[in-house]
């Protein structure tokens, strides 16, 4: 069994076929880098920076754990990479203006508009629901871009409020108010299209 | 008095570092009483818990068929080829 490893380890350090490659990965790879990019064609590019890198890297793969979980680990970098370079982007022209949740739901004077409707209790159990996931989904996408990337590096990749705020050249300030307002924005968009 | 604008905020805030106790005890009075902003403390809290339990769930979601496209496909097959040579 032992050998059998070696043998397939040396295989793949030696020559990867690249189609074989792609074919095993791609569509794995695919899947993450959309869930956490929301662009089909920017997860493409990274899922080709991915294997690039890889390719590239070969050598520094020991084959300990698997080739999946080697390239996924490449791959969120990439995943966090793309997201630096395109929120720098973003970032000249300023801000979230235009992108604040509290405006629909507060009125002038900080109280919940009369009309605002939050249930006091989602049960825990909502999240093993298959439409809650398909819901947050899309009620994520209706968030600006930067709100949305903050959120997703936060409570998706599990990164420190210091991470981040390296990663997004930001000030903790400014992602206190991203986060807050993804908050915001995901409760009342998903409240609004769940079912009871 | 704090309003639920500044409360949610700070709810908010407390899932990214400690308050100090004065706004702590401000928002769990506050939330006592106000079924709103309960509303929205507990849902925060849900996402949270949620995507670090079941990032898979997020990932499967409406893309289970996601696939990447055979353009795509046929593109880094020939990228990664003219590397090897």
């Amino acid at each position: 069994m032992a050998a059998m490893d070696e043998d397939r380890t040396g295989r793949m350090v030696d020559t990867i076929d690249p189609e074989r490659w792609v074919e095993q990965h791609g569509d794995t790879l695919y899947r993450y880098a959309l869930s956490r990019l929301r662009d089909p064609e920017a997860a493409e590019e990274v899922v080709q920076e991915t294997f690039v890198a890889g390719l590239r890297a070969r050598d520094q793969y020991t084959g300990r754990g698997s080739e999946g979980a080697w390239l996924m680990g490449i791959c969120k970098r990439k995943v966090i990479d793309h997201m630096r370079r395109r929120n720098r982007v973003d970032g000249a022209t300023g801000g979230d203006q235009q992108a604040d949740p509290s405006l629909a739901l507060f009125d002038a004077n900080g109280h919940w508009r009369h009309d605002t409707r939050l249930r006091d209790q989602l049960p825990e159990s909502a999240m093993l629901r298959e439409e809650f996931w398909q819901v947050f989904r899309r009620c994520l996408e209706q968030l600006s871009a930067k709100q949305a990337d903050a959120f997703t590096l936060r409570e998706l990749e599990g990164m420190t409020s210091e991470e981040i705020c390296r990663t997004l050249e930001i000030t903790p300030s400014n992602l206190w108010v991203l986060l807050y307002r993804a908050r915001l924005g995901l409760t009342a968009c998903m409240q609004a299209h769940l079912e009871s | 008095m704090l309003r639920c604008r500044e409360i949610t905020k700070l709810v908010s805030e407390s899932m990214e570092r400690p308050l100090p106790w004065y706004r702590r005890l401000e928002v769990r009075v506050h939330l006592m009483m106000c079924g709103l902003c309960r509303g929205f403390a507990k849902h925060a809290k849900l996402l949270r818990n949620a995507l670090r339990r079941h990032p898979e769930r997020f990932e499967m979601s409406e893309d289970e068929r996601a696939r990447l496209s055979s353009e795509a496909r046929q593109q880094i097959v020939a990228t990664l080829r003219k590397l090897q040579s």
